[in-house]
């Protein structure tokens, strides 16, 4: 079962091609990375899937549903978190979700928001409007938007772009323990440890085309074997930053 | 407009109210340059003004005033739906299976709300400034449903300059015309004063329609022709503003 398909997807804007006919299907329950440089036509790809943008040829399917034809049933389906984080202003934190929960006809929206506002770690931030929140807790804010009415695809577009590396690394974990619970993620990212680190399978998508896809050991296997080098290991920035500033995880901006 | 349709409406125009229960200046600065203007009309210039009758001038002016209170008002409608354009806050509506004329209605139906206390705001400072109308009930639920027209009229104009708007500062100055369009009416002196070319075109322009159909009904004078005449503009301009917002809102969020 797919919960995406993509077949001979185009998009053009006037003279820029920025999709030349993009092949992908993303296995129901997995990780999926896109993996690209900025530019590369990731939030173009993210924007026809979930139907904010129309694709010029080609078809998509999102749990079956044609993007095309059955809009609606596409977005009942998914849920879309952007690269710009989508939360109203004037809004607290925890009015954000119960705005979302209402749209998204939650029985009990008062009970959803809280019980996201607890699993994003935004309990005591609920009552405070976002302004005051720092970089991380906008971001758990606007996934936890994107996520509430439980729907069983979860699109993120570029997720941790901007984010330091602890709020980076609490946002891996988040996004496995969706996977964990039955959720596909489709994730679009320009880091490649990100994709690394979190992805089931792996997509490069270059000037509007998908290079490669598989596996990370599929595209391992695409490289010569590897051979057995000495070196010394010394330890990475991210390693060192870490270890001095504390482990991911902690609380922050509170 | 189905139920759904009404549901998804009725949410987002909370959601928008909250915005202005949350900054209620809003209001305040709509209301207060339009009674800065009444007073000075009233108190500086009035005495040198002669409309031809011997009602007091508030009463004559007030109309005119009001007409400018809606016109600044409804500049925060396209401000609003300019930052949900702008922020994000549009792509995460429309990722939703939710109505989409609901993301138009809400601040539509909010900029109602916001212009009608303005209005009250305004019509309680007449009163203090000797505004003593002779108007029935009848009269005075007219002359509220005109005005309620002519908002709405006026905000979905807005709502082509909220979609359409590159800056924020581009978003509200398509206000700028409609609150100098009452100055070139019958709303502060009669028209017959103005050279022949400006006379025209105060004539055939639809704010002294409804200045002077709402300044029959407060003043209790026979309604005349104006009031068709304002109605038939109203529904004109609703009509073409609405066409035209569902137009670009269709060409702004389909790429």
């Amino acid at each position: 079962m797919q919960a995406i398909e993509v077949h001979g997807l185009r998009k053009s804007y006037k003279d820029l091609h920025v999709l030349r006919g993009v092949d992908l299907a993303v296995p129901a329950g997995s990780i999926y990375a896109l993996l690209g440089s900025n530019g590369a036509g990731k939030t173009t790809l993210v924007q026809i899937i979930s139907t904010l943008l129309s694709a010029d040829a080609g078809q998509v399917r999102v749990n079956g549903f044609d993007t095309a034809a059955q809009p609606r049933q596409v977005r009942e389906s998914l849920s879309l978190t952007g690269q710009f984080a989508a939360i109203d202003g004037v809004h607290t934190g925890r009015e954000n979700l119960i705005l979302l929960a209402r749209l998204r006809r939650d029985p009990d929206p008062e009970r959803a928001a809280d019980a996201l506002l607890e699993r994003f770690d935004l309990t005591e931030a609920g009552a405070r409007r976002p302004s005051t929140y720092s970089g991380g807790m906008r971001r758990r804010l606007d996934l936890a938007m994107g996520l509430v009415g439980g729907a069983p695809l979860v699109l993120l577009d570029e997720p941790t772009t901007g984010l330091d590396p602890q709020s980076r690394i609490q946002m891996w974990n988040i996004i496995r323990e969706l996977a964990a619970s039955g959720t596909t993620v489709l994730l679009t990212t320009q880091y490649l440890d990100e994709a690394e680190q979190l992805a089931d399978r792996i997509a490069i998508l270059h000037d509007g085309t998908i290079i490669q896809e598989g596996t990370l050991a599929d595209l391992r296997k695409l490289l010569p074997p590897a051979t057995i080098e000495h070196v010394l290991k010394e330890p990475t920035l991210e390693d060192i930053f870490l270890t001095f500033v504390g482990s991911a995880g902690a609380p922050e901006g509170a | 407009m189905s139920i759904a349709a009404l549901h998804d409406t009725r949410i987002l125009t909370g959601r928008s109210l909250r915005h202005i229960l949350r900054s209620p200046d809003t209001i305040i600065t709509t209301a207060i340059t339009p009674i800065a203007m009444m007073l000075l009309f009233v108190f500086v210039f009035g005495g040198a003004i002669n409309t031809g009758s011997s009602e007091s001038y508030v009463k004559y002016m007030l109309p005119g005033i009001l007409a400018i209170t809606i016109a600044s008002g409804v500049a925060y409608t396209s401000y609003r739906l300019f930052l949900d354009m702008s922020e994000g806050m549009m792509l995460r509506l429309r990722s939703l299976p939710i109505s989409r004329s609901s993301m138009l209605w809400g601040h539509v139906l909010t900029s109602l709300a916001a212009n009608a206390v303005s209005l009250l705001l305004v019509i309680g400072v007449a009163f203090l400034a000797g505004f003593r109308p002779r108007a029935t009930v009848l009269d005075w639920l007219a002359a509220a449903a005109l005005l309620l027209l002519t908002t709405l009229a006026l905000t979905w104009i807005a709502v082509i300059a909220g979609l359409s708007a590159k800056t924020v500062d581009g978003a509200s100055a398509f206000s700028y015309p409609l609150i100098l369009l009452p100055f070139i009416s019958s709303a502060f002196v009669p028209t017959d004063s103005m050279p022949s070319a400006v006379a025209w075109f105060a004539e055939n322009q639809p704010i002294t329609a409804i200045v002077d159909s709402l300044r029959s009904l407060l003043t209790g004078a026979a309604l005349d022709a104006s009031i068709w005449v304002s109605v038939a503009w109203l529904l004109g301009l609703l009509a073409a503003a609405w066409v035209v917002s569902l137009f670009v809102f269709r060409s702004k969020t389909r790429g």
